[in-house]
C-alpha cells in the first residue's frame, strides 16, 4: 500500500443494547438454573418464567441492535477497515465454537479409546473388570453398559446418510448464492438461499425423525450410557448450531428481497454463510466419527 | 481504495456522556477499562474476605467458627471469585485500557462487544455468590469442581454455578475477541509486529488462548450438568464414563488458564523494568517467541495435575517432561529481565519495587512449580499445603503483583495525578512481609504432609498455621491502604504529572498521549518512527 489516506474508524456511541443483552443472560441463567432444579426435585417455581422473559429480553436486544447495525451501514458509516474487524471477529467466533465441540468430541474419544476398554480389563485394568464390573466386555457402541443398561447402536445408512448428502448439498447452494451475490445476479440469489434454507429445514427435520426413532423403537436415549450421552450431546448441539444457522439464513434472505447487500458491502451475508460452512463441516466430522466408525 | 478516503463523520466526537449512563451505555475504552478494574477490585476484596474466613478458621486446630461445608464452600468460591471474578477481568480491564493507546488507535475494534462482555461479569458472580444463600449451599467442590464431587454429590445449587460459569465463558470470550481483533486491524501505520509492546504481544497470546480454552470450560460445565441432572453418565463408570475423564477435559481448559492468568503479567513486568532501568529491553525478539512457546507448550502438560489419579506411566512420563520444557522459554524472560536491569541506571519508584518483587517471588513459585513437575515426588505433594503455596506464589506475587505494578505505573497517565507515594509505598512493604508471612510456611507444612481443603488439621501443624493466619490478616488489611491509594488517586489529590511520567518512560502513550490520556486515544494515527 502505498500512502494510503486514513479514514476515521467508526467508534460507535453509547448504545443501550449491550446492557440489555447482560440483563437478557441474566435472567436466561437464573432461569434455566432454577428450570433445571425444579424439574429435578418437581417442584414449582418461577425458573420457566424467568427463562422465558430472559429469551424475549434476547430477542428484544438482538432485534434493536441489528436494526441499529444495519441502518448505520445501509447509511454508508462502516468503513472497509471496520468490515474488516467484523471478519475477524466473527472468524475468532467460530473458532471458539469449534473448541466447543472439541469438548465433546474429546469426551467421545476418550471413553472410545479409554474409559471404556478399561473398565473391560484392557491395559493394567484386569482388577477393575474382574472386581467392579464382572461379566462386563468392552464394545464400541457401547450397546451394554457396565451397569447393564441396554441400547442399540444407531447405524450410518439411511437417514444420517441422506442428512448428510442434505447438508453438503445446502453448503453448495450456500456457496452459489455467495457467487451470485459477488456477481450481481439477485434473481440467482434469492433462489440459491431458499434453496439453502430449503435443505437447512429439511434436515432438522430429518434429525427430528431419527430422535423420534432413535427414542422410540432403538432405546437408544439421553441416559443410555457414554454412547447415548456423546451421540446426543453432540448431534443435539450440532442441531441447536444449524437451528441457528438456518435462522439467521432466514433473515438474511428477508435482507436480501428487501435489497439489501451489495458486491461490495455484504458482512452479515459473509458471516452467515461461514456460519453454515462451519456447521457443516462439524457434521461431516459428526458423521464419520459418531456414525461411520 | 477510494470509498475508503471519504470523509465519514461519526456521532460520537462530541460531548462527554454523563451520570449513570456513561457507565450503563459506554463504548468508550477507557469507561470500559475503568469498569473493569474496580470490578475486579471489589472482586479481590470479596474474595479476600473468605479468605480470611478460611484463615480465621485454620488459626488453630479443631472447628471453632464455620461449618465444615461453609468452609468448602469459601475455599471453592474464593478460587472461582480470584481466577473469574479478580485477575482476568483486572487484566482485560488494563487491556482495554492500554492496548488502543499502546498501538495508536481510537478506540477497541468492537465498542460495543466491549459494553457487553463487561457487562456480564457482575450478572454472573451476582449469581454465583447469590448460590451461597440457597438451600444446601453454593458450590462446596473446589474451584475445579472434580466430579463426582460436583455430579453425585454436589448442592442443587450447582445448576447455578454451571450457568454462571457459562456467561462468565461468554464473557471472556467476546473480551478476547475484541483484544486479538483490535492488535490485529487496528494498528497505527508503521506499528510492525516487532515493534509492538510486549505488553500488546502477550494479551495478544492471551487473548488466542482464552478463546480456545473457554468454550472447553463451557462444555467440561455443560457435561457435569447433564450428569447431575440429566442422567448422563460421562464421569460415571457404571455407564462407561469415567471421573477422570472430568479431569482431563478440565485440564485441557484449566493449564492455558493458568497462562492467561500470567501471560499478561510477563507484559506488564516487561514494560516496567526497563523504564526504571532507563534501558532498553533486554531480548525483545527472544521475549516474543517466549510468550508464544509457553502458549503452545500450555497445551500439552494439563496432565501434570493428575499425576496421582490413574495414567498409564507413558502418559505421566510424557507429561512430566512437557511441563519441565516449560521452565526453559520462562527462564529466558527472567534471565531477560534481570539482564535489562544488567548495569541499568536503575530507580526504586513504586511499580519498580512491584516489578522486582514478582520477579523473585514469581521464580520462587516457578521452582515449587518444577518440583511439582517431578511425577515421582509429585506422588508427595499432590492435594498439600505445598501445592496451595505454589499457586499462590505465582498468582498472589506473580499476577496479583503485576497487577498492582500495572496499576501504579499507569495510574497517573490515567488521571493525570501523582497518587501518593508514601501511602503506595507503605501498601508494597507491608504487602510484601505479609505475603511471604502468609504464604512461605505453607511450603513446610505442605511438604510435612499436611493436606489441603480442609478445616482441621494435626497438632503439629498448629503453630505454623498461626503464623500463616497473621500473615493473612496482614496481607488482607494491607490492601485496604491499596483501596485508599486509589479513592485518592481518582479524587485527582496529588502533584498534577507531566505526559512522560517516569523518566524512562518510551512507547505511544507516554510520548505521543498527554496526560490524562483523552478520552479518544487517538483520533488520527500517529506517526510511528
Amino acid at each position: 500500500m502505498s500512502s494510503p489516506v486514513y479514514e476515521k474508524y467508526y467508534v460507535p456511541a453509547q448504545s443501550p443494547w449491550p446492557f440489555v443483552g447482560a440483563v437478557a443472560l441474566f435472567l436466561i441463567a437464573v432461569g434455566a438454573g432454577n428450570l433445571v432444579i425444579e424439574l429435578d426435585k418437581g417442584s414449582d417455581g418461577h425458573g420457566g418464567k424467568i427463562l422465558t422473559l430472559g429469551l424475549i429480553t434476547l430477542l428484544f436486544m438482538l432485534i434493536g441492535w441489528f436494526h441499529n447495525q444495519i441502518n448505520e451501514s445501509m447509511q454508508g458509516m462502516h468503513s472497509a477497515q471496520l468490515g474488516r474487524s467484523y471478519r475477524q471477529g466473527m472468524a475468532w467466533f467460530i473458532f471458539s465454537e469449534v473448541m466447543f465441540f472439541a469438548a465433546f468430541f474429546g469426551a467421545l474419544f476418550y471413553a472410545r479409546v479409554f474409559a471404556v476398554p478399561w473398565l473391560g480389563g484392557d491395559s493394567n485394568n484386569a482388577m477393575t473388570n474382574e472386581v467392579l464390573w464382572p461379566g462386563f466386555t468392552a464394545m464400541w457402541p457401547l450397546e451394554t453398559t457396565p451397569g447393564g443398561t441396554q441400547t442399540e447402536a444407531m447405524g450410518w445408512f439411511g437417514l444420517p446418510m441422506a442428512n448428510t448428502i442434505v447438508l453438503l448439498i445446502s453448503s453448495v447452494t450456500c456457496h452459489f448464492a455467495h457467487v451470485a451475490l459477488e456477481q450481481g445476479n439477485r434473481a440467482r440469489l434469492k433462489l440459491m438461499m431458499a434453496l439453502t434454507i430449503l435443505l437447512g429445514v429439511s434436515f432438522l427435520v430429518l434429525q427430528g425423525e431419527e430422535y423420534i426413532h432413535a427414542y422410540e423403537e432403538m432405546g437408544l436415549t439421553l441416559q443410555s450410557g457414554v454412547y447415548g450421552n456423546t451421540f446426543f450431546l453432540l448431534t443435539g448441539f450440532h442441531g441447536l448450531h444449524v437451528t441457528l444457522g438456518t435462522t439467521i439464513l432466514i433473515i438474511l434472505f428477508l435482507r436480501i428481497l428487501k435489497g439489501h447487500f451489495s458486491p461490495a458491502n455484504h458482512f452479515a451475508f459473509q458471516a452467515g454463510s461461514w456460519y453454515w460452512h462451519f456447521v457443516d463441516v462439524v457434521w461431516v466430522m459428526l458423521f464419520f466419527f459418531v456414525y461411520i466408525l | 481504495m477510494s470509498e475508503a478516503t471519504e470523509h465519514l463523520d461519526h456521532a460520537h466526537s462530541h460531548h462527554h456522556p454523563s451520570g449513570i449512563k456513561r457507565w450503563l451505555y459506554t463504548t468508550n475504552h477507557k469507561d470500559i477499562g475503568t469498569l473493569y478494574l474496580w470490578f475486579a477490585f471489589i472482586m479481590f476484596l470479596t474474595g479476600g474476605a473468605m479468605a480470611m474466613v478460611i484463615r480465621a478458621e485454620l488459626f488453630q486446630p479443631g472447628l471453632q467458627i464455620v461449618e465444615p461445608n461453609f468452609f468448602n464452600q469459601m475455599t471453592t468460591v474464593h478460587g472461582l471469585i480470584m481466577v473469574f471474578g479478580a485477575v482476568m477481568p483486572a487484566f482485560t480491564g488494563l487491556a482495554n485500557w492500554l492496548v488502543p493507546m499502546m498501538i495508536g488507535a481510537p478506540d477497541m475494534a468492537l465498542p460495543r462487544m466491549n459494553n457487553w462482555s463487561f457487562w456480564i461479569l457482575p450478572f454472573a458472580f451476582l449469581i454465583l455468590l447469590s448460590s451461597l444463600f440457597l438451600e444446601g449451599g453454593g458450590p462446596a467442590f473446589g474451584w475445579t469442581f472434580y466430579a463426582p464431587l460436583s455430579t453425585q454429590y454436589s448442592a442443587d445449587s450447582t445448576a447455578l454455578f454451571v450457568f454462571s460459569v457459562h456467561i462468565m465463558g461468554a464473557s471472556s470470550i467476546m473480551g478476547a475477541i475484541n483484544v486479538i481483533v483490535t492488535i490485529f486491524n487496528m494498528r497505527a501505520p508503521g506499528m510492525t509486529w516487532m515493534k509492538l509492546p510486549l505488553f500488546v504481544w502477550t494479551w495478544l497470546i492471551t487473548a488466542f488462548l482464552l478463546i480456545a480454552v473457554m468454550p472447553v470450560l463451557a462444555g467440561a460445565v455443560t457435561m457435569v450438568l447433564t450428569d447431575k441432572f440429566f442422567g448422563t453418565s460421562f464421569f460415571n463408570a457404571a455407564g462407561g464414563g469415567d471421573p477422570v475423564m472430568f479431569q482431563h477435559i478440565f485440564w485441557f481448559f484449566g493449564h492455558p488458564e493458568v497462562y492467561i492468568m500470567i501471560l499478561p503479567a510477563f507484559g506488564i513486568i516487561s514494560q516496567i523494568v526497563p523504564t526504571f532501568s532507563r534501558k532498553k529491553l533486554f531480548g525483545y525478539a527472544s521475549m516474543v517467541y517466549a510468550t508464544a512457546s509457553i502458549a503452545l507448550l500450555s497445551f500439552i502438560v494439563w496432565a501434570h495435575h493428575m499425576f496421582t489419579t490413574g495414567m498409564p506411566l507413558v502418559g505421566e512420563m510424557f507429561f512430566m517432561f512437557a511441563t519441565m520444557l516449560i521452565s526453559v522459554p520462562t527462564g529466558v524472560k527472567v534471565f531477560n529481565w534481570v539482564a535489562t536491569m544488567w548495569r541499568g541506571s536503575l530507580s526504586f519508584e513504586v511499580p519498580m519495587l512491584f516489578a522486582i518483587a514478582f520477579i523473585v517471588l514469581f521464580t520462587i513459585g516457578g521452582l515449587s512449580g518444577l518440583m511439582l513437575a517431578i511425577t515421582p515426588v509429585d506422588f508427595q505433594y499432590h492435594d498439600t499445603y505445598f501445592v496451595v503455596a505454589h499457586f499462590h506464589y505465582v498468582l498472589v506475587t506473580g499476577a496479583v503483583f503485576s497487577i498492582m505494578a500495572a496499576v501504579y505505573y499507569w495510574l497517573p497517565k490515567w488521571t493525570g495525578h501523582m497518587f501518593d507515594v508514601t501511602l503506595a509505598k507503605w501498601h508494597f512493604w507491608c504487602s510484601l512481609i505479609s505475603v511471604n508471612v502468609l504464604f512461605f510456611p505453607m511450603h513446610f507444612v505442605g511438604l510435612a504432609g499436611m493436606p489441603r481443603r480442609i478445616p482441621d488439621y494435626a497438632l503439629q501443624f498448629a503453630d505454623f498455621n498461626k503464623w500463616i493466619s497473621i500473615g493473612g490478616f496482614a496481607f488482607g488489611l494491607s490492601q485496604l491502604i491499596f483501596l485508599a491509594v486509589l479513592i485518592k488517586a481518582c479524587r485527582k489529590q496529588g502533584v498534577p504529572v507531566d505526559d512522560r511520567v517516569w523518566e524512562g518512560a518510551e512507547g505511544l502513550e507516554w510520548q505521543e498521549l498527554p496526560s490524562p490520556a483523552p478520552y479518544h486515544s487517538f483520533e488520527t494515527p500517529p506517526v510511528i518512527k
